[in-house]
């Protein structure tokens, strides 16, 4: 019943919707008002404003910029968030370690009060549900991570020229090191990208925004208006506006590459980081 | 240094929550100093923001140094600069109250709270500060996530049922927010731009278009969800009652106020009061709701036993009183309106504050029921006598600030012959009277009540004497809760400054 | 047919109504709380697949100025309009950002109540709520 009323409400709700989309202009008109007002300012003035000439880039990060800090604080803001709601720092012992010897692949429980096996280079903690490294799996990922990493450099670095940028690239980072957790363990990955590197560069991304904009006002602009920084960079305005869209584009890649990761180790693993994939 | 004011005021706890959350790798020490800098310039800037506002008048600022429409530009004129005063000043008192229940609740995790609620209340000021429709709707976003996080973590037994409530919550918040983006979106397919003023400027010749009454209406229902007014007011109870004490009071005074400013900004400032009351006649409509929003929620108030829970269904009354003045359309209701945002904030602060030190002492890991305030006044006099301000307050007994908001609003409401809204307005008064009196009675004359949870509680549990030791909460608690006392008597007392030097000014030329 | 033309004319609209009922169902009907976070996100996707729509023009092409260096003017219909991509570029980090928040509440509650079931989640809160309450009445 309950059903049959909220698909009828909504029917009444998107036939008005769809009513109201007839005041709409049509798909791709060109004298739309969207079209023809303020949007040919950013296309024409792109290049001689901010010498980029991706206009997408240079309205996120240099007329919009102020929209795009937020929005790296809102990526930060969640990272903490599922830190903040799901960590748990307990310092309980579990009762039972199992342990693998890596070369006859022999398992080894210990429960509470036992000792680790001597020697224990030869063995590696494991979970529950631990199952046998796919060959295939990690061998591909292994290759195809570096190459993942350079592309990832190059669409953050390349977004003034192509589709691309901070976010984009950060994404791509992100995702290479969830590529590499769940083809190795979240044991691994945890080694190698830790979780005090992911709440550092998380933080330290985003400040490296803000402090770019705090910059500009020492120098005497307006908060976030690059072109101050003219003097420091030793250019044109617009080529200072170019440079310091680059800045904030790597600090929005180190803030994104590290929240995504802290994310989804604190989700995969249910906040105790040690256990998980 | 000054004319960078209305950046700094949200730059400075935003770049605080950063440094926090570098600082908490290091040394968890460094947290709640660097929060209290952060929320200290918010607060002093917003003074000098004041200051040059009635220097100066509207003071505008370009982000990036770009004009307004192709950039993104801030605005404070006299309602913002009450406004983030207002906001200011409660994060920033706040923030010494809730050091002692978050070190208990959250030892672990104190620099990812304070750090949230810095962020939280960076949200917020910008929210109040921009003028530009878009960037408003990011600013919703920061204050939203970080307000689901500080929910969401609960305390106590609670946590279950605060994770609920805060997912709850986020399904209402993100309908909400996503209406407003929505509406913002048939604005700009409709206009090509997205600064306030400038909307303000092309939409007339549009009024009559259907797209823009959506887009009206789109926007509203979403800033509805977001301040719960009546119907759409379900999230709120649950999420405020089991979130922790240290993020209780801070975020029930100021979300849903904030929400309510959003809502007069968008009206009166972007649609303007030639479309918002005139052209489209929802006036007598919006009343009626709000009249609806008061009555239900001072009957739920009335219907429970918890304490956090009753003040929660207050909020949801105190936003049907914003709300209905602000649509009577006239100049006493909006005066009331705007003064009851300020009132609603500090009176709400001190309740929620008083109630966090109740839960600090008494009952840390559950809800507070009335009933264990039984002779709270013997034992805890300070706190249970703001407790008292409060209440008056909210009752609307002068001088306390609560009295001038709800004559301004009856005023209102008798100049455009809502009637309806005054009585609706009266009622609530009486049962608010009952809600708080109930309280107070228990607390002078009741007993002590039994089941307290600790040890100490338990050996002067069952003694129903008067020399009941007095056991006061940490100074560091109780100086916010006197301060925020203070304010609701210098409010009542300066209601006169502000409603001519300040709301007069704020709505002059709209009305 | 005349109704055709006009439905094709405007099937972006049609698109972006159609996907915001779907998200819109799954958040108000569905019980369990995993359906109603991809209802939320679904329902952020409509949205922003309007705004993209908005942004389209016939006859151009995507807003990254060729010959960006030279001598050539640019006219504005040659582009098309690159300003809600990048409001847009905003709207999926904020919906990305819910989506992780979600998900970390989801798990909290999973991990109290050990279902997303929200009716089970009730009954479980009830039960916890009741016993407590007999207690307290005793006590007093």
């Amino acid at each position: 019943m309950k059903k049959f009323a909220v698909i009828l409400g909504l029917m009444i709700w998107g036939g008005l919707l769809i009513y109201i989309a007839d005041d709409f202009p049509g798909w791709g008109d060109p004298q739309a008002p969207a079209s023809v007002n303020l949007s040919p300012y950013y296309i024409e003035q792109s290049i001689p404003d901010t010498d980029v000439p991706n206009v997408v880039t240079s309205i996120l990060a240099d007329y919009r910029g102020f929209d795009t800090m937020f929005e790296t604080a809102v990526i930060f803001t969640a990272g903490l968030a599922c830190l903040f709601l799901l960590r748990s720092y307990s310092t309980k012992e579990p009762d039972v370690y199992l342990y693998r010897h890596t070369a006859t692949g022999v398992i080894l429980r210990i429960e509470k009060g036992g000792t680790i096996p001597v020697g224990s280079a030869d063995f590696e903690r494991i979970d529950a549900t631990w199952v046998p490294h796919d060959l295939i799996i990690k061998t591909t990922c292994r290759l195809i991570l570096p190459f993942v990493f350079i592309f990832a450099l190059y669409v953050i670095a390349h977004g003034h020229h192509s589709p691309g940028g901070g976010f984009q690239g950060g994404v791509i980072l992100g995702a290479a090191t969830i590529i590499f957790a769940i083809s190795y363990n979240l044991r691994t990955a945890t080694r190698n990208i830790t979780e005090r590197f992911a709440a550092f560069f998380s933080a330290a991304g985003v400040l490296l925004y803000a402090s770019t904009g705090v910059l500009c006002m020492f120098f005497g602009g307006n908060f976030l208006d690059y072109g101050a920084l003219a003097p420091l960079f030793g250019t044109t305005i617009a080529g200072a506006r170019s440079l310091g869209i680059l800045i904030v584009e790597i600090g929005v890649g180190m803030s994104v590459m590290a929240v995504m990761s802290s994310i989804y180790y604190n989700i995969s693993s249910n906040g105790r980081l040690n256990e998980g994939l | 240094m000054s004319s960078h004011f209305p950046a700094i005021i949200i730059i400075a706890p935003l770049i605080a929550g950063f440094l926090i959350s570098l600082s908490s790798l290091a040394n968890r020490r460094f947290c709640f100093p660097i929060a209290v800098a952060g929320l200290g310039i918010a607060f002093y800037s917003s003074i000098g923001l004041i200051v040059s506002v009635f220097e100066k008048g509207v003071i505008q600022y370009r982000l990036g140094g770009w004009a307004p429409p192709m950039g993104i530009e801030y605005r404070i004129d006299y309602l913002n600069a009450f406004v983030l005063i207002m906001v200011s000043g409660v994060a920033f008192v706040n923030i010494f109250a809730v050091k002692k229940t978050a070190e208990r609740d959250l030892p672990e995790k104190l620099g990812p709270f304070y750090s949230l609620y810095v962020l939280f209340t960076a949200g917020l000021l910008g929210i109040t500060a921009t003028g530009d429709a878009f960037n408003l709707y990011v600013l919703l976003e920061i204050a939203a996530l970080t307000g689901y996080a500080l929910i969401g973590i609960g305390s106590g037994q609670n946590s279950g049922r605060a994770a609920h409530s805060a997912l709850n919550y986020i399904f209402m918040g993100t309908i909400g927010a996503s209406f407003y983006l929505l509406g913002i979106g048939y604005l700009y397919i409709a206009t090509g731009t997205l600064n306030m003023a400038d909307l303000a400027r092309v939409l007339p010749s549009l009024f009559g278009s259907n797209v823009i009454m959506a887009a009206f209406a789109i926007c509203m229902t979403g800033l509805f969800m977001k301040m719960a007014l009546f119907p759409m007011h379900g999230w709120l109870p649950n999420a405020y009652a089991y979130s922790s004490p240290a993020a209780a009071s801070l975020i029930a005074p100021l979300t849903t106020k904030v929400m309510i400013y959003v809502m007069i900004r968008i009206c009166l400032f972007v649609f303007t009061p030639a479309f918002s009351f005139e052209f489209i006649n929802i006036k007598g409509a919006m009343v009626i709701v709000a009249s609806v929003a008061i009555v239900a929620g001072s009957l739920f108030a009335l219907s429970q036993k918890s304490l956090t829970k009753m003040l929660t269904y207050i909020i949801v009354a105190e936003v049907g009183y914003m709300v209905g003045g602000f649509w009577l359309g006239n100049k006493e209701g909006m005066t009331g309106s705007i003064l009851h945002i300020a009132n609603d904030a500090v009176m709400t602060l001190c309740l929620f504050l008083a109630a966090g030190i109740f839960a600090y002492k008494i009952k840390p890991r559950g809800e507070i029921l009335i009933k264990d305030l039984g002779s709270m006044f013997s034992r805890m006099p300070v706190t249970m006598g703001a407790f008292v301000v409060a209440g008056l307050s909210i009752i609307g007994v002068p001088p306390a600030c609560g009295f001038f908001s709800k004559w301004y609003l009856i005023l209102g409401g008798i100049k455009a012959g809502q009637y309806w809204f005054c009585a609706a307005l009266i009622f609530s008064s009486l049962v608010n009277v009952i809600l708080f009196f109930r309280i107070f009675e228990s607390a002078f004359f009741g007993s002590t009540c039994s089941n307290h949870e600790h040890g100490s509680a338990h050996e002067t549990g069952h003694h129903n004497d008067h020399e009941a030791v007095i056991d006061e909460a940490p100074a560091s608690m109780l100086v916010p809760l006197l301060v925020s006392t203070a304010m609701l008597i210098v409010l009542g007392f300066g209601t006169k400054f502000i409603v001519t030097q300040i709301i007069e000014k704020a709505i002059s030329g709209m009305i | 047919m005349d109704v055709l033309g006009y439905i094709i004319s405007k099937y972006n609209y049609w698109g972006f109504v159609l996907l915001m009922m779907v998200g819109m169902y799954a958040m108000i009907v569905k019980n369990n709380l995993m359906k109603k976070i991809l209802g939320m996100n679904i329902l952020q996707t409509a949205i922003i697949l309007f705004f993209v729509s908005t942004s389209a023009k016939t006859k151009a092409t995507l807003p990254i100025l060729e010959h960006g260096h030279g001598d050539h003017a640019i006219h504005a219909v040659d582009y098309i309009n690159p300003l809600p991509h990048v409001l847009m570029l905003t709207a999926i980090v904020v919906s990305v950002a819910t989506l992780g928040v979600a998900l970390a509440l989801a798990l909290k509650v999973y991990k109290e109540y050990g279902t997303l079931e929200e009716d089970e989640i009730f009954e479980a809160q009830k039960k916890k709520l009741n016993p407590e309450m007999q207690e307290g009445e005793v006590n007093s």
